[in-house]
């Protein structure tokens, strides 16, 4: 039985595996394989610099928190995945079965080549009778594999009597195969084998190019997916144990305590504090509740520690709401039809008009059919949409790369077109153009000694504003105040004894000094001397720089924020921004986007909040910096990594770039086709004619690309 | 054209021989990770075991 237990080593390791976006260098993968591998659970680490993802192998004992921290300890931020639902989105498969059809289609391009070289050089009779045979041996095997990917794409569109890019495709493909087939049998002239296998080999190269770009965004989704608080803190026989929160009941008591995110909605039966709802209503100023009071799923706590009777379960939260919002608002989108698409639609039918239209041209002027149809053969290679097959993938995958390396995540693959045609950006103000985080509007004229006392009361809170005072207070180089008997009060203030006499820091009405409406908080120095601290909400690094990248660009702005009208205004007038709007809800937000979508060009929505997500699932495209709730990430097509938001204009820049990138490769293609189909409609296009025009349109637009880099 | 034979057979067992290791090389990650390799190439800490990089 001993032996039993100790069987193998590999059955008690399990895979971990971490997303960790801020790594890029050789000393980023040396520093973070050797700390890892230290650790004595680890059994192998490896990095994955192009998914910026760690695989650990470790015993299945492992608590995924050590490796974490290990992994933050090194100076890196992780973010743990899920290995299983990981390698269902995986394109790994897939990707490699594409890569290998690409090397046998290499192998037989390069081959065939060979062969097709002595017949251009002169070869006659059964010499050349010998190559085509020999190119017949190796090309067709090598199409029946490696051309599969387009066949089943044909069929699968026509089965739906539709047509796409695949079916010109795959039909110059048979038919070439089967002409030259014919020919070699017959002893004729001209094969073109060659010319089909360098089809399938650029048009594998442009699918694998595609499935890469199409892997960077899935990737990037699925690191981004769910990370939701899975368990939460619940009374049980008056005992506090740990719960998943998809089984807590209507009726249960939960407990919450600072810097927790409640996850139900509920009533307050015990306690009081203070919440952040920014995320909710983009709103900045944090609320005092106490018993009684209703709270909402998603609400931050910065002080205090409340029980809450929870009135909806999971299923019926106010969250999974807002989630059902979303997705009826993503499906309620424009769908959207690619450049790609479009040139498609035009083309497919054009290429087959074409070649009837050689075939029954030749046919009618000399009576020969097997002529006609080596032109009309002629005339589908000739036209088939290398340039397109390649020219897209090879610009996208080259821009997402470079997107990729700036910490900007695509997810939404139809993003980058969707990004050149932006012509107005919608900003949220609270966590997007702000930080959220309050700081001191103007202290002048307070006493150094009251702000003395001040910043040692406030030392102790987790409470935004009293934060801001303590910041200011060692900032300004002042010595904190001794104080006794400090006593934080949720949801009011902090109080404490300073000579003998009692301070209080707080809210107004708590303090003594009468209700105000300002968001402020009142300092009490014994007696009736009242001190008030304002507070503004610290503007992001880069924004300025955003307004102003998006405003050269031409780009109008617009800023919309549920927070209140005195905020909103003072935010847009510092950053010089004419088109505000405040105190507006989820719904507003989603009716303002639905109005501005119908105008021309792209609507871009730049956001954080939950209330921002069902807009920004309704606008053309939306960003949103990688510390939102993952709601809104799940809402957003592209993620910015790190919060400068300055990125963004440089972004719509790199996208235009890659927009006109593509125009040019279609004017390249066009100028290419405008030359050859005359020359194939003629009859000239011989198979060296053939592929040389080809290879050289290739090579061109994909150089093109290459410049995106 | 007797002397065309041994070139054909040439060329054709070296793609062949080229193809294998091809596929080999897909077979074992080596294409999963470009960015990295070619990060790594630069480490002068020799890995002869290195893991998986296929995640």
């Amino acid at each position: 039985m001993i032996a039993l237990d100790s069987s193998s080593e590999a059955a008690r390791t399990g895979e971990f595996l971490f997303g960790v976006q801020d790594m890029h260098c050789a000393g980023c993968i040396s520093a973070l394989e050797r700390a890892l591998s230290a650790l004595p659970e680890v059994v192998s680490v490896r990095v994955n610099l192009t998914n910026r993802r760690i695989r650990i192998l470790a015993d299945t004992e492992t608590e995924p928190e050590r490796l974490a921290q290990c992994i933050r300890e090194t100076g890196y931020t992780p973010i743990q995945l899920d290995a299983d639902s990981i390698r269902l989105v995986s394109t790994t498969p897939q990707s490699q079965g594409l890569l290998v059809r690409l090397g046998i289609a290499g192998f037989g391009f390069a081959n065939v080549m060979i062969y097709s070289v002595v017949v251009w050089s002169g070869a006659e009779g059964t010499t050349r009778d010998l190559m085509h045979w020999l190119s017949a041996f190796v090309a067709l095997p090598v199409i029946a594999y490696a051309a599969q990917p387009f066949f089943l794409s044909a069929l699968r569109v026509l089965r739906n009597f539709r047509l796409n890019m695949d079916v010109p495709i795959s039909l110059a493909i048979i038919l070439a195969s089967g002409q030259s087939l014919f020919e070699t049998a017959q002893s004729g002239q001209h094969a073109y084998f060659d010319a089909a296998l360098a089809l399938v080999f650029f048009l594998l190269s442009g699918r694998y190019l595609d499935l890469q770009t199409r892997m960077t965004a899935r990737s990037a989704a699925a690191q981004l997916s769910a990370i939701e608080p899975d368990t939460t803190t619940t009374l049980a026989e008056g005992k506090e144990v740990n719960r998943p929160i998809g089984e807590i009941t209507e009726g249960a008591t939960i407990i919450v305590r600072s810097g927790d995110r409640i996850p139900l909605d509920g009533e307050i039966t015990t306690g009081s504090g203070d919440l952040d709802n920014s995320f909710l209503t983009g709103e900045s100023r944090p609320e005092s509740v106490k018993q009684g009071d209703q709270v909402v799923a998603g609400q931050f706590i910065h002080t205090g520690r409340l029980e809450i009777k929870v009135t909806r379960s999971s299923a019926n939260s106010s969250l999974r709401r807002l989630v059902k919002m979303i997705e009826l608002a993503e499906s309620a989108r424009n769908r959207y039809t690619t450049l790609a698409d479009r040139a498609a639609s035009i083309y497919a039918p054009a290429v087959h008009l074409l070649a009837l239209l050689g075939f029954f041209g030749w046919l009618t002027a000399t009576g020969d059919t097997r002529l006609s149809i080596n032109i009309a053969v002629a005339i589908l290679i000739i036209t088939c949409p290398c340039a397109l097959g390649l020219a897209v993938p090879a610009v996208s995958a080259a821009t997402t790369g470079r997107f990729f390396r700036s910490n900007l995540l695509i997810k939404d693959p139809d993003a980058l077109e969707k990004l050149a045609g932006v012509r107005r950006a919608v900003l949220d103000k609270t966590g997007t153009l702000t930080l959220g985080i309050p700081i001191i509007d103007r202290v002048s004229g307070i006493h150094p000694q009251a702000l003395a006392v001040a910043g040692a009361l406030a030392a102790s809170s987790r409470h935004p504003y009293a934060q801001a005072i303590h910041n200011h207070v060692m900032e300004s180089a002042i010595p904190l105040a001794t104080l006794d008997k400090v006593v934080e009060i949720p949801g009011s203030g902090i109080t404490g004894i300073w000579n003998d006499q009692e301070v209080r820091l707080g809210r107004s009405d708590w303090v003594g000094a009468g209700s105000t409406g300002h968001s402020a908080t009142w300092l009490r120095l014994g007696g009736d001397v009242f001190h008030e601290f304002r507070f503004i909400d610290r503007i992001r690094s880069g924004t300025r720089e955003c307004i102003k990248g998006l405003q050269d660009l031409g780009i109008e702005t617009i800023l919309m924020s549920g927070d209140t009208e005195e905020a909103v205004r003072a935010l847009a007038d510092t950053l010089d921004i004419d088109q505000w709007f405040a105190t507006a809800r989820p719904e507003d937000k989603m009716a303002m986007i639905d109005k501005l979508t119908r105008q021309d060009g792209m609507t871009l929505m730049v956001g954080d909040g939950i209330n921002d997500a069902a807009a920004m699932a309704r606008s053309d495209i939306s960003i949103t910096p990688s510390s939102a709730l993952d709601v809104t990430r799940v809402a957003a097509s592209v993620v910015l990594v790190g919060d400068d938001v300055s990125r963004i204009p440089e972004a719509i820049h790199l996208a235009r770039l890659a927009k006109r990138r593509v125009l040019e490769n279609f004017t390249i293609a066009g100028c290419y086709n405008a030359v050859a189909v005359p020359l194939a409609m003629a009859g000239l296009a011989t198979p060296l004619a053939a592929a040389i025009a080809m290879s050289t349109s290739s090579i061109a637009v994909t150089l093109n690309s290459m410049r995106m880099r | 054209m007797e002397s065309i034979i041994p070139l054909i057979t040439v060329t054709l067992l070296g793609g062949l021989l080229w193809l294998v290791i091809m596929v080999w090389a897909i077979r074992n990650h080596q294409y999963s990770d470009p960015e990295g390799d070619a990060h790594r190439i630069l480490q002068t800490d020799y890995d002869d075991e290195p893991g998986d990089p296929s995640a």
